[in-house]
């Protein structure tokens, strides 16, 4: 594979991400992957429904009265949209439009940003007001749950932006196309770990 | 640029292995690295077994041998047995699919080193302020309070180690998917081949549940959270779910290989067509999912339930089919061929008796009720280790029989393997046999020593008898492998004289492409219609000649490596440990800790940032130099000189 | 490997046909996205309706669930028959999914002592 190869729309592949055996292999490999983090996330998940409700004699804070369920709408609304955003900036390289995928990656990173902000905000409103890591089998649950999805977060932005400084100057070409659709599938599986964050975390934690 | 032709010092070979991304030189590496730890656990046992030779022993302590135990158990499964296993699937299942490298070789290579770096972690406890001693399942409700570093030392350890394992099994998983030669569909791979893809899905979701339990366990004891304290509302029980999730499933991610190992054997010596090679196939799937619902019967002591013993004992009765389907058609491949019994076909032989056993002792353990007496007893010692010895071990050592041609171009002596055989056979039925009569006897499994006088004794001492037998036995191995070194090299294909699938299609020694075309797969077993069709070259291929890519050494996935194990000693001596705050263990400063913590992980994610941002093309070989290389191959073959084409 | 990669100039009416059947495609999956935002919210008002936990629970699950075939298959590509070996990645995630869910089924049931 030549990676200075230059193309037009035209020459450009249909599916370019995975042109090459390099790219079939990555996106193989990281769908493989997306398979074992969803147990990993499982096996967190069902240990914090399992602690949910418990703690030391006494415990201050539950589920209930803790979750503020507006700010969960919007970090749920700010990774929803990023997750279209990665699809415009995907539909984007299909077309051979370099611009666009770094526009469509650029405003998706801002999203996933804003999310981050939100959650760090969360997390240290809660040590503020004395629900802290070490507090009961609950709060490590919960953070242990909702900070091993932001440090996904992180990581997908890391890498988005990372591959948006890399490749800011040299274009498309099949050596970076799977690369970004790599990175937006990762970015989609973080979607879907968070829709069921709020779900079984905030919404049945607000019903008690 | 061949590497035949290359005359290097010993720096040059070191520095070639610290970077290599060849499938069979890190095949190489998994070999040694899991022999030396084979030989430590051996070590480990035979310690244990001579102080319960006789009742009320003080030739070690209770401290040393619990220990002892837990340090057994780890490094047997995850970095003796797992990496032996590692070194078969990367030595042989490219070559067996025709591919000339693994999908991720930059991966490969990671998995590697992070198992190997994670498994000297795990060793240093030794030298440190001693080793884990909670068992290798390291009950949450003993290895929270066990005082010291030793749990600490395990669960980064593993949390390493066991990285490296997933890593690798991605990568194998991705190999079989998408890297087979033309022709060679999924109802066309070798057993072997099939056994790893679902013993490596086995790892992509067993190791999760690990990874997951053993962060939970570490955030306990080293920075004060709450899941298995249960004066803060957590649940011990949350572990031994977690752990056997994994644990389970671990067995099976270990014997599967070996299956499948032995249905390679099996056909090549019994010279006939593997019998019922669908139904194999099947069974093995079958195997690898049930292995998924039956882990709590590891658990049915703990008082789950009457309802969840009895779904748990159905699920596990029910894995036996699958397991009786291969074991008649192994016996059936043996029916009525014409069999040579050599060395590897000798293992295969005994495995069959020997691992029926394991296999019947636990369809007993699946009965709910009678598990209850049999729980923690030498029953249960026997059992496990009827399977892993009579099942795994002997496989390992088959295969390193009937493999090392391929792997060094090099045999091992027949005649040493067949010293080997019955002594190590013998010794294990010895040592192990009568732990079952043991364990009725009602002696329970993990205590340091026993009194006399109640009918133990004599079965106790025959016990440590064969297990000297069995350390005998694996020393004349190493002697056979070392005198292999000097020995003349084999030079040819199909070492075997009966070689059915791809491997054995190619002569050693391998240039480091595998093949200069790819092959063309014509059917089932490859190379047998090759040879009954007379093709003396051993296959078709694809391809014209052409320019080959292959991938570039690295030296990042050891830099890599070494970060995690900076950070983990961050973690290890963290000052908010409870053992730490309890006065039991040592700590840094809070700044040392952190420190190392942030320094470790920031020079691993400086060697990615790295990686992601140098492109990697990998190089390609000229046709010019392809003829070059094989050439001097021939004539190496030919006149046993290097280089004397150039 | 190099030898694997295969490009090809497509004529214009192809290649005019491939963008507007994309641009037709990035189409859907607005509409896909605006399903999820509805499910979302659908989600959140059930829950501040404060109906019985019993009768919101099974439903937002649901709603979780259909959203999550929806990224899977229209924003994660599976859909795309043409994907290499999609059918083993289909095979794969399932797989992860149903194993989550034993979890689930576990550490629901069969975790504490005391509450049975």
């Amino acid at each position: 594979m030549d990676i200075n190869q230059k193309f037009t729309p035209q020459t450009w592949p249909k599916h370019p991400e995975q042109a090459t055996l390099e790219g079939k292999n990555k996106l193989v490999g990281l769908w493989i992957f997306l398979a074992s983090d969803t147990v990993l996330f499982a096996s967190v998940f069902a240990t914090y429904i399992a602690l949910k409700d418990s703690g030391p004699a006494g415990m201050e804070f539950a589920a209930r009265d803790l979750y503020e369920l507006p700010l969960a709408f919007i970090m749920t609304m700010l990774l929803l949209t990023s997750s279209l955003t990665s699809v415009y900036a995907m539909y984007h390289m299909k077309n051979y439009n370099y611009s666009g995928v770094r526009t469509w990656m650029g405003i998706t990173v801002l999203l996933g940003l804003g999310f981050l902000c939100l959650e760090i905000y969360e997390f240290y409103h809660y040590v503020h007001i004395g629900f802290g890591y070490t507090q009961s089998a609950f709060s490590s649950a919960f953070f242990t749950l909702v900070g091993m999805h932001g440090l996904h977060v992180v990581i997908g932005l890391v890498w988005i932006t990372g591959l948006i400084i890399r490749n800011s100057s040299r274009g498309l070409n099949l050596y970076n196309a799977p690369k970004f659709f790599a990175a937006s599938l990762y970015w989609h599986f973080i979607d879907v770990v968070w829709v069921f964050i709020f779900t079984v975390v905030y919404l049945m934690g607000v019903l008690g | 640029m061949s590497s035949v032709t290359q005359k290097k010092g010993f720096g040059a070979h070191v520095w070639d292995y610290l970077t290599t991304v060849d499938h069979k030189k890190i095949a190489i590496m998994y070999l040694a690295a899991g022999t030396l730890f084979f030989a430590i656990a051996g070590f480990e046992a035979l310690l244990m077994r001579i102080q319960l030779m006789f009742p009320e022993s003080t030739f070690i302590s209770a401290g040393l041998f619990n220990e002892l135990l837990t340090m057994h158990g780890t490094t047997m499964l995850f970095l003796a047995a797992t990496p032996i296993i590692f070194a078969f699937m990367n030595a042989i299942v490219p070559l067996q699919i025709g591919a000339r490298d693994v999908a991720f070789p930059f991966l490969n290579s990671l998995g590697f080193w992070l198992f190997f770096i994670g498994a000297v972690f795990l060793h240093l406890s030794f030298f440190l302020g001693g080793a884990p001693d909670a068992g290798w399942t390291s009950y949450a409700s003993l290895s929270l309070y066990s005082p010291g570093h030793g749990i600490d030392f395990y669960i980064l350890g593993l949390q390493i180690s066991g990285a490296g394992t997933l890593i690798s099994g991605i990568n194998f998983i991705v190999t079989i998917i998408t890297m087979r030669a033309p022709g060679m569909t999924f109802m066309r791979m070798p057993l072997f081949t099939w056994t790893t893809l679902v013993s490596s899905s086995l790892i992509l979701f067993a190791f999760p549940p690990l990874t997951g339990g053993l962060f939970l366990m570490l955030v306990d004891r080293m920075f004060g959270a709450n899941f298995f304290d249960h004066t803060m509302g957590g649940n011990t029980i949350i572990w031994e779910h977690l752990f056997w999730i994994f644990g389970h499933p671990e067995v099976y991610i270990l014997v599967l290989p070996a299956f499948g190992l032995f249905s390679e054997i099996i056909p090549v010596f019994a010279r006939k067509r593997l019998f019922g090679y669908s139904s194999m196939v099947f069974a093995t799937i079958l195997i690898g999912f049930l292995g998924f619902m039956v882990w709590a019967h590891h658990m049915f002591t703990v008082g789950l339930g009457a309802t969840a013993n009895a779904i748990f004992a159905v699920a596990t009765m029910a894995i036996a089919v699958p397991t009786g389907m291969k074991v008649f058609n192994w016996i059936l491949t043996i029916w009525g061929g014409s069999i040579k019994v050599t060395v590897p076909m000798l293992y295969a032989l005994g495995f069959i008796p020997s691992f029926v056993a394991g296999g019947v002792t636990g369809v007993m353990q699946a009965t709910a009720p009678l598990d209850y007496q049999l729980h923690d007893s030498y029953f249960i010692v026997a059992h496990f280790h009827y399977v892993i010895v009579g099942g795994i071990v002997t496989a390992l050592f088959g295969s390193a029989h009937f493999y090392w041609p391929i792997m060094f171009n090099r045999a091992l002596n027949p005649k040493l393997g067949v010293l080997t055989f019955w002594i190590f056979f013998i010794g294990f039925h010895l040592t192990f046999f009568v732990q079952h009569f043991l364990g009725l006897m009602g002696m329970p499994r993990r205590v340091f020593t026993y009194m006399g006088g109640q009918g133990w004794d004599l079965f106790n001492f025959i016990s440590s008898i064969g297990a000297i037998m069995m350390g005998i036995g694996v020393i004349i191995l190493v002697i056979d492998v070392l005198l292999s070194i000097k020995s003349e090299p084999v030079n040819r294909r199909d070492y075997w004289g009966d070689g059915r699938s791809l491997e054995w299609a190619i002569e050693t020694p391998l240039p480091f492409y595998n093949f200069k075309q790819t092959p063309l797969v014509r059917g089932f077993d490859p190379y047998w219609i090759e040879k009954e069709e007379g093709n003396k070259e051993g296959m078709v291929y694809a391809e014209p000649l052409g320019e080959i890519h292959m991938p570039n050494n690295s030296i990042l996935p050891f830099i890599m490596s070494i970060g995690t194990m900076i950070a983990a000693f961050g973690a290890l001596y963290s000052p908010w440990g409870d053992q730490v705050q309890a006065g039991t263990a040592t700590g840094a400063p809070a700044v040392v800790s952190l420190a190392l913590i942030i320094g470790g992980l920031g020079l691993t994610i400086a060697c990615m940032i790295i990686r992601s941002f140098k492109d990697d093309l990998g190089f390609h070989v000229t046709v010019a130099e392809i003829e070059s290389i094989e050439a001097d191959l021939a004539n190496y073959r030919a006149t046993g000189k290097k280089g004397g084409n150039k | 490997m190099g030898h694997e990669t295969h490009v090809e100039v497509r004529t214009q009416a192809q290649y005019e046909y491939d963008k507007a059947h994309s641009r037709a495609h990035m189409r859907k999956q607005v509409v896909n996205f605006a399903i999820m935002i509805f499910l979302t919210f659908i989600a959140f008002a059930a829950v501040l309706a404060d109906f019985s936990p019993t009768f919101i629970i099974p439903i937002i699950l649901l709603l979780a669930g259909i959203q999550v075939v929806l990224q899977l298959y229209a924003f994660m590509h599976l859909e795309d028959r043409s994907t290499h070996m999609v059918g083993v990645i289909e095979f794969f995630i399932w797989s992860a999914a149903f194993i989550a869910f034993t979890f689930f089924v576990a550490f629901t049931t069969i975790i504490w002592w005391g509450n049975y």
